[in-house]
């Protein structure tokens, strides 16, 4: 069954000289019960995408559906049903956690008590604070409250817009095992990020750009799709190494990558052809092996091609 | 209903947490009562003058002294020459000096004429003004007094009588000023702030995406501020009857009524404000040039509005103040009913249904 549907939808801010296309004809589609990511840079277009599937924005063109409720025609019935974590942290900081929580099932019809279950496992992590002031909550456990918030009234699809941001590694890896947890009942989640790393944790992604899907697919997919062979390269003098890289005829692109470069190999050359290559340039110890690509080299092969194009 | 109370009394912990601003709110009446009651006062009281007086006979010593006994003055110099008038206004020990002729009382006696001179210090043209008439009702009462016997061929008396107010207090006419300015001040303002900060903070975005409807979330907003200012309505008037002895001569519940009224129509003027701004800034400021200059300069409170050019008489009738001034005034100070004010009434429930129906319109249920 499928829960959100996006159809060629288009956005653009601004009038006649200078407009801004935020959205350029987006369509996907998202089965119930998915974690969905949607990942691209900012101003990609993540959240004017999120605010129109929640209803908080007419689309300019195109059309899309929650839940198989029209977003302009059924918002009111959307409004029922969605949570919503908007990408700034939104309670209210002079409420306590309890009295946010409690506000929030009440706006929602509900009580804390009749969703507890949904929310126990990341609510039971901040209870022990529950007398604590918003504003003074670490952004770990601001997060956290917000979720439970966004998860009181027990929604079928779930918008998060950029939960992780701003939130250090730890809460980051801790954030995503929740939401592993909530797909479990069956909960629809979209969710997006500008960290390339975290899509591997959703069952599909959509890589977005300047406004445009490139690819929507599983993260394997993602990952098999990409063809070129793929080295990396790590020496001494790291800058030097990537202008050396870049210049030469057969690497398609060379980027900083941890501790290496990542250098994409031209069809007709070799690892042993790119090893010639920096040997002749007279470096030091270059360390040079075949590696297989992650889903960031596919996400910045995909994102350059569109670069390119 | 369950929302509707959960979102006041939510409400009521960003009032009540917010501990300055309460006291602002709530002191604020108080404070403006109190120093409009006993320092900024147009009233003239206890002027310091100067006596010149070259005859020093009885008559001259009987008229120095009722000048002093009077309330007006306070004779706190005797001067011996003109040079020294002069000197005395120069230091700014004095705002009047009274100079009587040699010979005064003989004058008044043999030619049954004499003549006094008054020298106010007009830097302050109203002060001079209002000193001169004092003094001169007190000297041509002194007349009256020695003419008393003796019949005038041709006497024309002005009687006067003041009515309302018949001590000229200066706190008949500011506490229903007040009242209009403390009301226009907590709702317009208050109620502007407090949406558009939902807005700055992001709370509206998660309130638009919940069934809560946006008409309740507005209506919630504006219950406690009119809660507040039923409070301070009741300050206000507790403190003119009993600190400043202003009577309510009309009567109370109608009072209180249009209060309300008034109360509502700033509601709906700061929910109008919000709809169209998205910072608290912005708000602020166009609540303040719109509704709280206005309510000072232009509702007859501190500026007669028929002294004002016709273009700023026709716009004064946009401004509810000046209606609830009018209306205040008209049941308060002079004790009338509902059936003397029943168009100022009427044109501020349509003003109220205006603001009231413009911000509904406005309202957004979306982002943009």
């Amino acid at each position: 069954m499928v829960s959100v549907i996006a159809n060629n939808l288009t956005k653009q801010y601004g009038k006649k000289k200078d407009i801004v296309y935020a959205l350029k004809g987006v369509s996907f589609e998202v089965e119930k019960g998915e974690l969905f990511g949607i990942i691209g840079p900012d101003g990609a277009g993540k959240t004017s995408l999120f605010r129109i599937l929640t209803t908080l924005l007419l689309p300019d063109g195109g059309t899309a559906s929650v839940d198989g409720l029209d977003v302009v025609k059924d918002f009111k019935a959307i409004r029922q049903r969605v949570g919503y974590m908007p990408g700034r942290f939104s309670l209210y900081q002079d409420l306590t956690i309890e009295e946010n929580l409690e506000f929030f099932a009440t706006i929602f019809n509900t009580t804390i008590q009749e969703n507890y279950d949904l929310i126990k496992d990341i609510y039971s992590q901040i209870e022990p604070f529950k007398d604590r002031r918003a504003g003074k909550l670490s952004g770990g456990m601001k997060q956290k409250l917000a979720l439970s918030c966004a998860l009181i009234h027990k929604p079928s699809v779930l918008f998060l817009d950029e939960p992780t941001t701003g939130v250090d590694a730890v809460s980051r890896k801790e954030f995503w095992e929740m939401l592993r947890s909530l797909k479990k009942q069956g909960i629809t989640i979209l969710v997006s990020t500008p960290y390339m790393d975290e899509a591997s944790l959703c069952d599909r992604v959509a890589l977005i750009q300047n406004g445009g899907i490139l690819s929507v697919d599983t993260p394997e997919g993602v990952i098999s799709s990409y063809k070129h062979p793929l080295l990396a390269v790590n020496d001494g003098n790291m800058l030097q190494l990537l202008n050396l890289l870049q210049q030469y005829e057969g690497v398609l692109d060379a980027y900083p990558f941890g501790e290496y470069h990542h250098v994409v190999v031209k069809e007709g050359y070799s690892e042993s052809s790119i090893t010639a290559y920096l040997q002749q340039q007279q470096l030091g110890q270059v360390e040079v092996h075949a590696i297989r690509a992650d889903i960031e080299d596919c996400f910045i092969a995909l994102m350059k091609g569109e670069g390119r194009s | 209903m369950k929302q509707f109370t959960s979102f006041v009394r939510k409400e009521f912990h960003h009032i009540l947490r917010d501990k300055r601003t309460l006291f602002i709110l709530l002191g604020m009446p108080i404070m403006q009562i109190l120093i409009f009651g006993f320092a900024l006062t147009n009233e003239v009281k206890n002027s310091q003058i100067a006596i010149f007086d070259q005859s020093n006979d009885l008559s001259t010593q009987a008229l120095s002294s009722e000048l002093d006994a009077s309330r007006y003055f306070d004779i706190v110099q005797y001067i011996h020459s003109y040079n020294e008038i002069e000197a005395a206004f120069k230091k700014g020990d004095i705002k009047m000096a009274v100079v009587f002729p040699a010979n005064f009382a003989n004058d008044l006696d043999h030619f049954n004429t004499a003549q006094v001179q008054l020298i106010a210090d007009a830097s302050d043209p109203n002060v001079a003004n209002t000193l001169t008439n004092y003094a001169t009702a007190i000297i041509l009462d002194y007349q009256d007094r020695i003419t008393n016997n003796r019949r005038l061929p041709y006497t024309i008396n002005t009687e006067m009588r003041m009515l309302y107010n018949p001590q000229l207090k200066g706190a008949y006419s500011f506490v229903p000023g007040v009242m209009a300015m403390v009301l226009m001040l907590v709702c317009t303002l208050m109620t502007a702030i407090t949406i558009v900060r939902e807005k700055e903070l992001g709370t509206m975005e998660i309130m638009l995406v919940s069934p809560m409807q946006p008409f309740k979330i507005v209506a919630a907003k504006a219950v406690p501020y009119l809660l507040l200012s039923i409070v301070n309505i009741t300050s206000i008037l507790l403190l003119s009857v009993f600190v400043l002895d202003v009577p309510i001569n009309g009567s109370l519940l109608l009072l209180i009524f249009e209060s309300i009224l008034f109360t509502l129509t700033c509601l709906a003027f700061g929910l109008l404000i919000s709809t169209r701004t998205d910072s608290q800034q912005t708000a602020m400021f166009i609540a303040l040039t719109g509704m709280f200059l206005p309510t000072i300069m232009l509702s007859g409170f501190m500026f007669p509005i028929e002294n004002m050019p016709l273009p700023l008489r026709i716009i004064s009738n946009v401004v509810p103040a000046k209606w609830f001034y009018y209306i205040v005034k008209e049941v308060m100070i002079k004790g009338l009913g509902i059936t003397s004010v029943w168009k100022e009434t009427l044109i501020l429930f349509g003003m109220l249904l205006l603001l009231l129906g413009l911000s509904i319109r406005n309202f957004k249920i979306r982002l943009a």
